[in-house]
């Protein structure tokens, strides 16, 4: 098995593991979002509610949310890695650079934008997840069935403005970082060609502003009906 | 033209350097850049100042010699070599900035000029067609499609400048190595060592220190040779397909 640890080793392979997290995780977005739109349902947070109880009891999501929290590691601890490897390949700085000439401002600062995704996860994390399963969580019924009220703790969240904007915020960040990472990706696996890539290159555009905008609808929403 | 110079001056491997400050006065428009410091060096010679050095050969855009990281871009603000920057594309009064390329795996050897070897052994890692000695072939006994031919050419058009490297945040050598992996990749006469090839020189780009793709695209955009990012993806499923082909476990 060492061709294994020798090719994942390589620069390649530890681009390769990026890519490989990171196109995980951008599906993963797909499914939060869909599971969170439901907040916006006018039905006083009832399909939510019943969504997030179905989710937590199936066993092979729990094997997926599990696998997700190991995959956002591995994506930070390869991209700590490859930074440091990177910084040692040019050790002394250029005195002027002119790189704006030659690259997009996102595609040189995805360790910054990834750093400021990170903390909004373990915000995000201690709001709501830890909440949901550790939390003191009301409860509600629905047609004779207990539910845990996990949509009373995001719309209790989401009364405060500071909070609003910290997810505004870093909704923007992950815009960026996916402006740059979707396609990205497909470059690291070796796909690219001429039949394809101009598609991916914009199917990521579009998801880099679609899928950040939804997510970021929820918590403006949310405080305006609170008001 | 009047100009003023803000030049790496750096004695030797060891010693630390730093910008010196230069005036020069009198610059034609039609100077190539190179010509331009020929007029510097010409007058600290006669000042009797060790003249600036910096690398050179061709001058005419085909030997990869010439470097320079000009106002922060390297072969300076056009998608050319250095020799073929001409000072009109610089106006009176302008202070231009130049540096060595910057890559711990491309040592600067003196003032501007680095020692790009690291490139020659990756070469001689697997960059070449392994032919055994016998009579000629014949020209056109091994098919090969036009469109191939046409693409593998482009590859082969790489000038081993690296101002790919220079340009790159991550000082990577990628675009160099998958020009050079797909040029013969591309072609049946290549194919047969193709798995190989990607291991070593992939294996040897590591060993020499060259940094991680990011895929940023600087490389590309400013590679004298317009090298396409196509090449870097080729090479990394040249790479991976070895790995799980090869016989070496
Ligand atoms: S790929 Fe382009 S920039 Fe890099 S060494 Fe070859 S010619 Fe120079
Ligand atoms: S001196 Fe040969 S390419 Fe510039």
């Amino acid at each position: 098995m060492s061709w294994v640890f020798k090719t994942l080793n390589s620069t390649l392979g530890k681009k390769l593991l990026m890519a490989l997290t990171g196109l995980f995780l951008i599906l993963f977005l797909v499914v939060h979002l869909a599971g969170n739109l439901q907040l916006l349902l006018p039905d006083e947070g009832r399909s939510f509610n019943i969504y997030a109880e179905t989710m937590a009891s199936n066993p092979l999501i729990r094997v997926v949310g599990i696998l997700n929290f190991g995959f956002i590691a591995l994506h930070a601890i390869y991209s700590i890695i490859l930074t440091r490897h990177n910084k040692k390949s040019r050790p002394v700085a250029y005195a002027v650079s002119k790189a704006s000439a030659n690259s997009t401002w996102s595609s040189r600062n995805m360790g910054i934008l990834g750093t400021l995704i990170l903390i909004f996860i373990l915000i995000h994390l201690r709001g709501f997840w830890y909440e949901f399963k550790f939390g003191e969580i009301p409860y509600v019924t629905y047609d004779g069935e207990t539910y845990k009220n996990g949509y009373a703790v995001v719309a209790a969240a989401f009364e405060n403005i500071a909070y609003v904007i910290i997810y505004v915020v870093s909704m923007a960040v992950l815009a960026f970082h996916l402006s740059h990472g979707f396609s990205s990706a497909f470059q690291s696996l070796g796909l690219n060609h001429k039949k394809y890539t101009p598609f991916i290159q914009k199917l990521g555009i579009g998801f880099a502003i679609v899928v950040p905008a939804l997510f970021a609808l929820i918590p403006i929403v949310m405080f305006l009906q609170s008001n | 033209m009047n100009l003023t110079l803000k030049v790496w001056r750096q004695k030797n491997p060891s010693e630390k350097g730093g910008f010196k400050t230069y005036k020069l006065s009198g610059i034609s428009a039609d100077m190539s850049f190179l010509e331009m410091l020929d007029v510097l060096n010409e007058d600290l010679s006669e000042k009797g100042e060790d003249p600036v050095h910096f690398d050179h050969d061709c001058r005419e855009g085909i030997c990869g010699m010439c470097s320079l990281y000009i106002n922060g871009q390297p072969h300076g603000p056009h998608q050319t070599t250095t020799c073929q920057l001409h000072m009109r594309s610089f106006k009176d009064g302008d202070i231009i900035t130049i540096e060595p390329w910057r890559a711990s795996a491309f040592p600067i050897v003196k003032d501007l000029v680095v020692d790009r070897s690291s490139f020659d052994r990756i070469i001689q890692s697997g960059g070449f067609v392994s032919v055994n000695t016998g009579g000629v072939p014949d020209a056109n006994e091994i098919p090969i499609p036009k469109v191939i031919a046409d693409e593998s050419f482009d590859s082969a058009t790489c000038i081993g400048c690296g101002a790919c490297v220079a340009a790159c945040k991550n000082a990577s050598a990628m675009l160099f190595v998958s020009a050079k992996i797909s040029q013969l990749a591309l072609l049946p006469q290549g194919k047969v060592e193709k798995r190989e090839r990607a291991e070593k020189m992939v294996a040897q780009m590591d060993a020499e220190g060259f940094g991680a793709c990011t895929n940023t695209g600087a490389c590309s955009a400013e590679c004298p040779k317009e090298i396409k990012l196509s090449n870097i993806a080729r090479m990394n499923r040249e790479y991976f397909s070895a790995s799980l082909s090869t016989e070496n476990i």
